[in-house]
Parts: structure tokens; C-alpha cells; sequence
């Protein structure tokens, strides 16, 4: 149990706490707007014009193909270069995770709405619903209940890329547990292990109640 | 469908101009000749820093002793007590940036912060990006052998294993200047250390901040030669151009050797993990920006 007695020392056990606040913050903002931009992303992809289907093919490529630490480098230090604004550090990872959010959550919304058969397009455009009405009312609600899976699996995985922010200056609870470790380990050389331990375990808190509630809500809709 | 069509092409047209930029931005990193500073944002001459009333310094979160946040969250650190001073010196409020070694130099480019204190080793590379003021440490190679066989001079090597770190300057300069030299190289410095006290190798080398360190919580192992090869200088660094600053830190820390502020700033923050040994410090320590 060697090293434990370093959670409790200071204020180490609140500063890792404030550093998950920092993670959640960054990610349920960013998850909140994929949401809603993912799901419009996702209407516009399932478009049979070539020159949009492209369009969106290379923007979610682009996202893809580039991992999200370059990204975070490119709005953080490329924008302020180019054009002087400053972003903050934590604006910018919001702008980032909802950049690649929205690519994803635009993939997944794409791939529900083509799963809705045929005929379900084509009666609610005959019953005279617009194209909008269709989506919202008739395709929509349908194609919920096989996305919930993806959506939160997507978050979990936002969350913890969350990590990678700390690079540009922002401290989330990743990075205060390497401090901690840091700042004892000359004292502590074994604290390691047991602040790992309890990130290990605010990263669960946080992710577990969310496929709890995935759980619920497939069995919900399922029902229907 | 129209509002559709708007608004991928606003997401297409987005994506496309941060992917331009960066292209860009890697250009500029990779070609700028030094000369040119136009991919530098506004900086703050040290009138602006005094009117904002507001220091920014880039420092280390998690290398202890030189800058970290110990367990109140408080920065503490060789780094931090000078930055402390500065701030003092000019008047002004201090805001510490947490930085990482790889985005030191980005962090200059863009005037996120005024000055990075984040033992920054000067090198032709760097200074090519940024503006370095005088050093006010120095770091060299050092070799850490058992007690029962000490390694006081690197000839002593020659025929002998000697431990390194793949990748570290202690590699290339055993390689290049003693080829008699057996080397034992390892991808981690744990696992070097570990090949150390299993007596795998006769000795370890490494910087000799790092080494000076180790030995001190590792009885039984002495540093035998505290610098070797050639020394580097550790220097703060302001964004390429801002030669007001840049005169204001080289003038505070040829003012500072007066007093001998950085001996005090070893005593207050790395005695703790290297000693109060004169040597050791007088082998860390730059006063006045002389080597």
C-alpha cells in the first residue's frame, strides 16, 4: 500500500477532482454539439447529389485520416499564427472534438437513416410530410434506437481523448495525476501506480453511467 | 434540401481551410530561415506587459525539482522561484502556462505566453524559432557507477560496459569519441537504472542533472564524473523579435549575479534533491549568464 497516502496529502484529491471537472466540461460540451451538428451532417450525407456526397466523403476522411493531437495543434497554434485570434486552450478543444465528434456522429446518424427501409422515405413523402417533417418525425425516431449504441460508445471514446489536451496547456485530470506523481517522486517513488489507479476509476464513474443509460434507452425504444 | 446543402458546404469549406492551414503552418515551422517573423502573432514588448500588468510564463507542471505543482497545487521549482522574480521585477501580476517539452516553441510562435522558463536547452534548431536570453543553468553528460568500483574518469571506460539510453546525447558522444568503450543500451531510463544496480554494467551515463539525482536517492551509487562532454546552457527564451524583452531578461539576470541569485534559488529549491554540495552546484548554476 506504499504510496497511497499521496491521494490524501494537500489538496491532491480535490485537484484531481477539478481536473475531471476540466474532462467532463470538455466533453459534454463537444459531445452536445456533435450531437446536434452530427445528426444534420448525417441527413445532408445520405443526399444522392454526387458533388455533396463528395464533399462530405472528404471532409470525413480528412477528419479521420488526421490524428486529433494534430488537430488540437493545428486550431490551437495554426490559427492564432494565421490569423492572430488567440483562442483559448479550451476553446479550441471543444472547436476539435466537435470537428471530429460531428465527422463520426455524422457517419453513424448517415448509416441508421440508410438501415430505415425504402418504403418508409417514400410513404411519408407521399402523405405530403416535407422533407424536414420527414426526418424529424418518421426517420428519425426510427433510426434512434440502432444509433443510441454508437453515439455512446463515440462519447466514451471523446471522453478519453480528452487527454490529449494537456498539450496544449490545459490541465485535465490526466495531467494533475502526473503532476502528483511528479511532485513525490522522489519522497513516493511508487505513487504511480495508485494515482493511476484512481483516474482509473473517475474515468469509469464517468463512462459507466453512461452505457447504463445506453442500456436503458435501446430497451426503451426497443419496446416501441 | 437547401438548408442541407448550405450547411455541408459550410463544413466542407471549414475543413478544407484548417487543413490548408495547416499545410501552412507546417511549412513555415519546417522553412523559416529565422529572418522571417511574419508567422509570429503580435508579442508584448515590456511597456505592453507593464500596462496589461500581467507577466505569462510557459513553465514545466511536471519536472520536479525544476518546475512542478507540488501537492497544495502550487508551482514550485527552479524555474518557478526565477519566474517569480521576474514578475516581481517588472511589476507586474505573474500567470504561469503549463507547457510540454514539444510544444515549447509553438507556444513563443503564437505570444501565447511572453517568456518560456521550461529548461530550455539552447540549440542552433531552436534558435533559428526563438529569441534566447543569457543561461542561467548548464547541463552536461555525467557517469553513475557503484560505489564499490567508482568511475572517476571516462577513460577508465575504455574496455568497461557502460549503460545508455538509446537516443540520448550520452550515446552519440560515448559512439563518436570512446569507440573502446562497450555500450548497453536500453529503450527506458527504468529499465536502465535497473541494469545499473544488477551490476549488468560497469557504469551509466546520462544528464548529469538527471544521474546527480538518482544517486542521491540511491545510496550505494556515486556520481564519479559530474560533467562530461559538452555543456549545454539552459536559457529563457521570448518569442523571435521581441528584442525588448529580450534586452529587459538579459539585463535582469547580469543584475541578478550581484546578489547571486541563482545560488539562492539552488538552495531554496534543488539543495532538497541534489545537495548542498558546492560541486554539484557550482556544476548546475550560471550566474550573470556566464558559463
Amino acid at each position: 500500500m506504499q504510496g497511497i497516502e499521496v491521494l490524501f496529502m494537500g489538496n491532491n484529491l480535490l485537484r484531481l477532482l477539478s481536473g475531471l471537472w476540466v474532462t467532463i466540461r470538455i466533453s459534454l460540451i463537444s459531445i452536445g454539439f456533435s450531437l446536434i451538428l452530427g445528426t444534420l451532417l448525417g441527413a445532408v450525407m445520405t443526399s444522392k447529389k454526387p458533388v455533396i456526397k463528395a464533399i462530405c466523403r472528404v471532409y470525413l476522411e480528412i477528419v479521420r485520416i488526421m490524428p486529433q493531437l494534430v488537430w488540437l495543434f493545428v486550431v490551437f497554434f495554426g490559427v492564432t499564427k494565421l490569423t492572430g485570434l488567440n483562442l483559448g486552450g479550451e476553446t479550441s478543444a471543444v472547436i476539435v472534438f466537435t470537428i471530429w465528434g460531428a465527422a463520426e456522429m455524422g457517419d453513424l446518424v448517415r448509416g441508421a437513416f440508410l438501415s430505415i427501409p425504402r418504403h418508409q422515405f417514400e410513404s411519408s413523402l407521399s402523405l405530403g410530410l416535407s422533407k424536414i417533417q420527414m426526418y424529424v418525425f418518421i426517420i428519425f425516431p426510427q433510426a434512434i434506437r440502432g444509433l443510441i449504441p454508437n453515439v455512446i460508445n463515440l462519447s466514451t471514446r471523446m471522453i478519453k481523448t480528452t487527454a490529449l489536451v494537456s498539450l496544449i496547456g490545459v490541465t485535465e485530470v490526466l495531467k494533475v495525476g502526473k503532476q502528483i506523481i511528479d511532485a513525490n517522486r522522489f519522497e513516493y517513488p511508487n505513487a504511480a501506480i495508485w494515482v493511476y489507479a484512481a483516474i482509473f476509476f473517475m474515468y469509469f464513474l464517468i463512462c459507466f453511467p453512461l452505457s447504463m443509460a445506453a442500456r436503458a434507452l435501446t430497451k426503451k425504444h426497443g419496446g416501441e | 434540401m437547401k438548408i442541407f446543402k448550405k450547411i455541408a458546404a459550410f463544413f466542407a469549406a471549414s475543413a478544407l481551410a484548417v487543413t490548408f492551414a495547416g499545410c501552412n503552418n507546417q511549412q513555415e515551422s519546417g522553412g523559416n530561415d529565422g529572418s522571417d517573423n511574419s508567422g509570429n502573432a503580435a508579442y508584448k514588448t515590456v511597456d505592453q506587459i507593464k500596462e496589461s500588468g500581467e507577466v505569462t510564463i510557459g513553465v514545466f507542471s511536471d519536472k520536479n525539482p525544476f518546475g512542478y505543482v507540488d501537492n497544495t497545487g502550487k508551482y514550485q521549482g527552479y524555474d518557478v522561484y526565477f519566474a517569480e522574480r521576474i514578475a516581481q521585477d517588472l511589476g507586474v501580476e505573474l500567470k504561469l502556462v503549463p507547457v510540454e517539452a514539444a510544444s515549447r516553441v509553438e507556444f513563443l510562435e503564437t505570444a501565447k505566453v511572453d517568456i518560456i522558463l521550461a529548461n530550455f536547452t539552447v540549440t542552433d534548431e531552436r534558435a533559428q524559432k526563438v529569441d534566447f536570453a543569457l543561461p542561467y543553468m548548464k547541463v552536461a553528460l555525467g557517469v553513475v557507477s557503484p560505489d564499490s568500483a567508482i568511475i572517476k574518469e571516462a577513460e577508465e571506460l575504455n574496455g568497461k560496459t557502460l549503460i545508455v539510453v538509446k537516443g540520448t546525447t550520452a550515446e552519440t558522444f560515448f559512439t563518436e569519441n570512446y569507440p573502446d568503450v562497450k555500450l548497453q543500451k536500453y529503450d527506458e531510463y527504468n529499465e536502465a537504472y535497473s541494469a545499473l544496480q544488477d551490476g549488468r554494467g560497469d557504469a551509466f551515463s546520462t544528464d548529469n542533472t538527471e544521474v546527480l539525482a538518482w544517486a542521491k536517492s540511491n545510496p550505494g551509487f556515486t556520481v564519479g564524473v559530474e560533467t562530461l562532454g559538452s555543456t549545454d546552457a539552459i536559457a529563457p527564451a521570448v518569442t523571435k523579435g521581441n528584442e525588448t524583452l529580450l534586452k529587459w531578461l538579459n539585463d535582469e539576470i547580469a543584475a541578478l549575479a550581484d546578489e547571486q541569485f541563482f545560488h539562492k534559488d539552488y538552495d531554496e529549491t534543488l539543495a532538497a534533491v541534489y545537495g548542498d554540495d558546492e560541486a554539484y552546484k557550482e556544476n548546475l548554476v550560471v550566474e550573470g549568464g556566464k558559463m
